[in-house]
């Protein structure tokens, strides 16, 4: 089967990335398919390369990095939701006349119609949030 | 992309505190171009999206109720919303704005979007859909 995944609420506060990350990790290791992952409210959190959890804890950035890394896992960002949230690709932070940029490796910045497209060319949507 | 999909977006929160329902609405604006068929459900505190007479100037938030009465021009024009939820906020349909689309196969005759449904009507809309995004 071929799921989208949504993640909807940010990093460490919240369960939704960790449990996203393991539903996407089981759903391939079962021969699924989870072409992409969308990260929409506080779930663009989740993209920053720049936190630093304690280093007993789990780094949730990297898991989702490395999974796209291994399975070609589509990361896509809300840029609306991570322009609010200060979230920047290299790209947006020129084009905004910002000093910096914090997207992790395997993370894309792009618009909500990558939602909508996921939602129709899947067989399930699965939203992880509150 | 031809293939058309049943898409549902749930509207549970209130439209201010927290930023879901703006962010739902941005979702819905960009997602018309996909040419789906949509509808918006409105419960629980959902509701008080479709309140009339929001006036944020206390809170320092921008007022977005009027672009609810935009998205016929979108073609999104099947906004379902709970009849319990309502009754248990102490609202009517009065409380909420009209909001209105053009007909198109009617001669472009002024229709109502906003359709006042019961719980248990509203959980076979669910169970109808292929897609539903929840906020």
């Amino acid at each position: 089967m071929k799921f989208g995944v949504v993640v909807s609420e940010g990093p460490y506060t919240h369960q939704a990335a960790d449990s996203a990350y393991l539903f996407v990790k089981a759903a391939l290791e079962q021969g699924h398919e989870v072409p992409r992952v969308f990260f929409y409210h506080d779930g663009v959190n989740v993209s920053t390369r720049l936190t630093i959890p304690p280093q007993d804890e789990r780094n949730i950035q990297k898991n989702w990095s490395a999974l796209a890394l291994d399975h070609g896992v589509d990361l896509v960002v809300c840029i609306a939701a991570a322009q609010r949230r200060g979230i920047l690709d290299e790209n947006e932070a020129t084009r905004q006349g910002k000093d910096a940029n914090n997207i992790a490796e395997g993370f894309r910045i792009s618009g909500l119609g990558q939602l909508i497209e996921m939602g129709i060319q899947t067989d399930r949507l699965v939203t992880f949030g509150d | 992309m031809s293939e058309e999909k049943k898409f549902l977006y749930v509207n549970r929160r209130a439209p201010y505190g927290t930023i879901y329902a703006l962010e739902s609405l941005e979702v819905v604006l960009i997602g018309a171009a996909f040419e789906q068929d949509v509808s918006l459900a409105f419960l629980d505190d959902g509701v008080f999206q479709l309140t009339k007479g929001q006036d944020t100037n206390g809170i320092g938030v921008k007022n977005f109720s009027p672009t609810f009465r935009a998205l016929g021009d979108y073609e999104v024009t099947k906004l379902f919303v709970e009849a319990e939820s309502l009754a248990e906020r102490g609202l009517t349909k009065d409380d909420l704005q009209e909001i209105m689309y053009e007909d198109e196969d009617d001669d472009w005759a002024e229709k109502p979007s906003i359709h006042i449904v019961s719980r248990a009507e509203m959980a076979d809309i669910m169970a109808d859909q292929d897609v539903v995004l929840s906020f």
